[in-house]
């Protein structure tokens, strides 16, 4: 069953950039893409559990701010070393200016 | 005296780091706002495209009046300079390139990273897993591979590593190890499974080319190929980026959770930062590894005022250093302890 948790305000993240949202003592990190779809996986690299909130977006990647690892934050889809493990993703959708998150 | 520390990562240190809480811990950063970092972790192909076109141009000229006024003794001021081109410029584009941040077109980080490697011996698997733990584990016992002194201090070792002695030897046993699809008891700790295939096909890659460089020479009877390619420009090229590298940690606190308190920041001349790519600006470098080498300057004076005083140059880093070492060598407790701005104690050193 799909729960929806709200978690910012859509104009919280900007383009091309990444929020932290922590919640029930799990972390995620929250994506608005370039052309403003949202995007949710879990908040710490698959490497060595650094927060990718930390990190850089460009265009469709999430690298993480330690080691340059990279993923595809769309898929979850770990791009090369020094991450070989797919971060989990979770289902987004933006209602009345605020992003859900289904957290599973 | 106490007992020497135990360096490799599998020893007894390993352990202690472990169980004190060293590894993979969390670090101090100064603060800065993530607006601001952000604009310094942009990513941009123009810096790096230029230096790497004067960079190839400067091999090829330099190489080729080498070649050219070889074997007259009118090359040899030439070769001393294309073997810093090889043997010292090539370690801050195997740095930077490895961390994937010098060009923002990722194939090309990958492409110069692989020539660097090659230039400077480092194998480019087994580097870019030894280099990301010495990120997360900087200048910790036991889990860092690229602590560059050992305490005590060797002299004749770090003598040695002017001329790449150490670590020729060193590459070329590995390179001979990993050829057989083996590898060291170090190396399984911080290479994954699935990198491993990697490591042993390009070890075959490199003893080809290697060896194809030697037929060269013997077929055309000439030192050149030599001493344009392989160990030898890496080891007579080596001298400069020893000298810029012992400044990063060397003499410094081991087992500190504060790179302010393990790692130099060195003011240097545009053309020593040109060949080093600013890496003289380290503790930023270790603080936030993903801002490229172009902006380290402007993330220098964003985090200035929470930084021990840069050292004015590296005469002034030396100054430091070799004394420093020189005590090591007898007395494997000491170490350098660095100033932190506000009069704040450095409370994590050893």
């Amino acid at each position: 069953m799909t729960t929806w948790t709200d978690a910012c305000n859509a104009a919280d993240i900007e383009a091309e950039d990444v929020l932290r949202f922590d919640k029930d003592g799990r972390t995620f990190a929250l994506y608005r893409s370039p052309d403003n779809t949202y995007f949710a996986t879990d908040g710490l690299c698959t490497h060595e559990s650094i927060h990718l909130a930390d990190g850089l977006v460009m265009g469709n990647i999430i690298e993480c701010p330690m080691h340059n690892g990279r993923f595809d934050y769309r898929t979850g889809e770990a791009k090369g070393a020094p991450v070989c493990v797919n971060l989990k993703t979770y289902p987004v959708k933006v209602e009345g200016g605020r992003v859900l998150v289904d957290l599973g | 005296m106490p007992a020497a520390r135990d360096y490799s990562l599998t020893g007894r240190d390993a352990g202690h780091a472990l169980e004190l809480g060293l590894a993979n811990a969390k670090w101090y950063k100064s603060s800065i706002s993530r607006g601001e970092l952000k604009v310094l972790m942009q990513r941009t192909d123009g810096p790096a495209i230029r230096d790497t076109v004067i960079w190839v141009l400067s091999f090829l000229v330099f190489g080729g009046l080498a070649a050219w006024l070889f074997p007259s003794w009118w090359s040899l001021p030439l070769f001393l300079i294309y073997g810093v081109l090889y043997g010292s410029s090539s370690d801050s584009r195997w740095h930077e390139c490895g961390h994937g941040t010098a060009f923002k077109t990722f194939w090309m980080n990958d492409a110069i990273y692989h020539v660097a490697c090659f230039m400077i011996m480092r194998e480019p698997t087994i580097w870019r897993w030894s280099h990301t733990r010495h990120h997360t584990d900087t200048v910790i016992v036991g889990r860092d591979p690229e602590i560059a002194v050992m305490r005590p201090a060797y002299l004749l070792k770090i003598a040695g590593m002017f001329f790449a002695v150490p670590q020729t030897w060193a590459a070329i046993k590995k390179v001979l190890l990993h050829v057989t699809g083996r590898l060291e008891a170090d190396e399984a700790t911080f290479v994954p499974e699935m990198e491993r295939g990697k490591v042993f096909l390009i070890a075959r890659v490199w003893l080809a080319i290697h060896l194809a460089v030697i037929a060269l020479g013997l077929y055309t009877g000439s030192w050149l190929p030599v001493l344009l390619i392989g160990p030898l420009p890496t080891m007579y090229g080596a001298w400069l980026h020893v000298v810029w590298g012992l400044t990063q940690h060397a003499g410094l606190a081991e087992d500190v959770l504060d790179h302010r308190l393990n790692t130099r920041t060195v003011y240097m001349d545009p053309i020593n930062r040109f060949l080093y790519w600013n890496m003289n600006y380290h503790i930023e470098h270790h603080m936030f590894p993903m801002v490229p080498y172009h902006a380290l300057p402007a993330l220098h004076a964003a985090l200035k005022a929470d930084t021990p005083a840069p050292y004015p140059g590296i005469i002034a880093a030396y100054r430091e250093i070799i004394p420093a070492l020189l005590r090591q060598a007898r007395d494997p407790a000491y170490h350098v302890i660095r100033t932190l701005p506000a009069n704040l104690t450095p409370a994590a050193a050893d």
